[in-house]
């Protein structure tokens, strides 16, 4: 069904439940990531879009279920969690680059201090980062003076400082004003085309056709559907799914 | 007026020892109080339960029952003791009760600045497998410290008029110098009165004013 990219899986979600009170958030989510494989996560707002992914590095703790990352069961808590999380990538909606650190500051922080590698190794390779992205000449400012996509091209290299596995995307070009998503949305599609394993909550259609291998259409927490992005655009295989892209498709 | 320059090396003596107690006190009380600050966001319940504990019983005794305390139960009775000489062991028995008293205000302070940091940074800090002192350390506490740098200072030139609680347990800082000198110089009282008020506010005015600068100059953009 989807294009096979890796042959091993990096994440395996099986049975995955979630609850916020009374509201079932996730529905008994199975989900496989390949390694290299982008996974693009569609739906309307208050789908679990962005539960899933932050369940995958526990942001958010999941009620029953297994979720393994790499071949092993996701840690529970303190350094073991830690370790884990400093293999998966995160950026955020809202960016949240540190914002009493400078932006060179805020690419080798967890080079630094979480895999401890020596402050001027760390600065060159987040200033190679800052380049890749192209805010290299913005690195001694603090985040309030860049723009928003800056900002996010900025949370991207920070996530790549830690040569991650794989990065999670929750909404990545939400908050941006239209004129910048762009930006950030190229640094994604290289990222892609480079062999990162990426699940993305977007939008943005316009990514998931050029850079995903598989869309996975998710409502009322449950994935409904999943296919390639050119099956699932033309020629979604559920009502809901067509209902939902008949609302987003037609302007 | 004769009474307060004939007295002058006396009074620069006693003030000099209030703000000794100030400094030793506030870095002892910002020491502790962080501390318990970081207890009490910790996802521990029993470090929890023993920070807001402290902080309850302290904030809300008067501090001359827990100057007494230091000096008394302390001192006389379980015998604590830092040194041979006499008033040099209050002095630190006082510098205890009253690091101990501030730091409780400290802890609320902090936390009320911790509060101020938006939940995405610690989340951020997470996600980076940042450990929970860590993400304390270099993301949370450090913008905290940033937003309550104003209360910090409010705090400070409190403690410099609490100082004057030591008298209490027999410390010879200003105010129980002040005692002393009204009844030597019981012509002058008013002179000697309005000399010390004014000495304080030397000590307490420039405080408040760099907290404001300070509190100006490190304020995080966002």
């Amino acid at each position: 069904m989807t294009e096979a990219v890796g042959s091993t899986s990096l994440v395996r979600l099986e049975n995955v439940n979630k609850h916020f009170g009374t509201l079932h958030v996730l529905k008994d989510i199975d989900l496989d990531i390949a390694r290299g494989e982008v996974v693009v996560a569609i739906g309307p707002s208050g789908a679990g879009k962005s539960t899933l992914c932050r369940v995958i590095n526990r942001l958010e703790t999941i009620d029953s279920g297994t979720i393994t990352f790499d071949g092993k069961s996701l840690a529970v808590e303190g350094r073991a969690l830690a370790q884990l999380r400093s293999e998966v990538g995160m950026v955020f909606q809202s960016f949240n680059l540190f914002a009493h650190k400078t932006i060179l500051e805020n690419v080798t922080l967890g080079p630094i201090r979480v895999r401890k590698i020596a402050r001027d190794q760390a600065e060159k390779r987040g200033m190679e980062l800052l380049e890749r992205v192209g805010i290299a000449s913005q690195a001694e400012k603090y985040p309030a003076q860049l723009s928003g996509g800056q900002q996010q091209r900025v949370a991207i290299a920070r996530a790549l400082a830690m040569d991650p596995k794989m990065i999670l995307f929750d909404e990545p070009t939400s908050a941006l004003d239209p004129e910048m998503v762009q930006e950030v949305l190229d640094v994604m599609i290289s990222l892609a085309r480079d062999g990162m394993t990426m699940l993305v909550v977007t939008h943005e259609m316009g990514f998931a056709r050029r850079a995903a291998n598989r869309v996975v259409f998710m409502a009322d927490g449950a994935v409904v559907e999943q296919n390639t992005p050119d099956e699932f655009f033309t020629n979604p295989g559920t009502d809901r799914a067509r209902d939902f892209l008949s609302k987003i498709l037609t302007h | 007026m004769g009474a307060l320059v004939e007295e002058f090396p006396v009074i620069l003596g006693a003030f000099w020892l209030t703000v000794r107690l100030t400094l030793a006190s506030a870095v002892a009380a910002l020491v502790l109080g962080t501390v318990l600050a970081a207890m009490r966001v910790s996802p521990f319940a029993v470090l929890r339960g023993v920070a807001t504990a402290y902080v309850n019983t302290l904030r809300n005794t008067p501090l001359t029952l827990v100057i007494v305390f230091c000096g008394l139960g302390l001192g006389l009775v379980l015998d604590v003791s830092f040194s041979e000489s006499l008033s040099t062991n209050y002095l630190w028995l006082s510098i205890i009760g009253l690091s101990a008293y501030t730091a409780a205000f400290v802890c609320e302070a902090i936390r009320s600045g911790i509060n101020t940091v938006p939940v995405g940074q610690a989340e951020a800090a997470r996600a980076l497998g940042l450990t929970f002192t860590q993400n304390l350390r270099f993301i949370v506490l450090p913008q905290a410290f940033r937003a309550i740098i104003a209360p910090l200072g409010s705090l400070l030139i409190a403690l410099t008029k609490n100082t004057t609680v030591a008298a209490a347990i027999g410390v010879a800082e200003a105010s129980l110098t002040m005692k002393s000198l009204f009844e030597r110089h019981q012509d002058s009282v008013v002179a000697i009165f309005f000399g010390f008020a004014l000495a304080f506010l030397v000590l307490t005015l420039p405080t408040g004013l760099f907290f404001g600068w300070l509190s100006r100059r490190l304020k995080v953009a966002r």
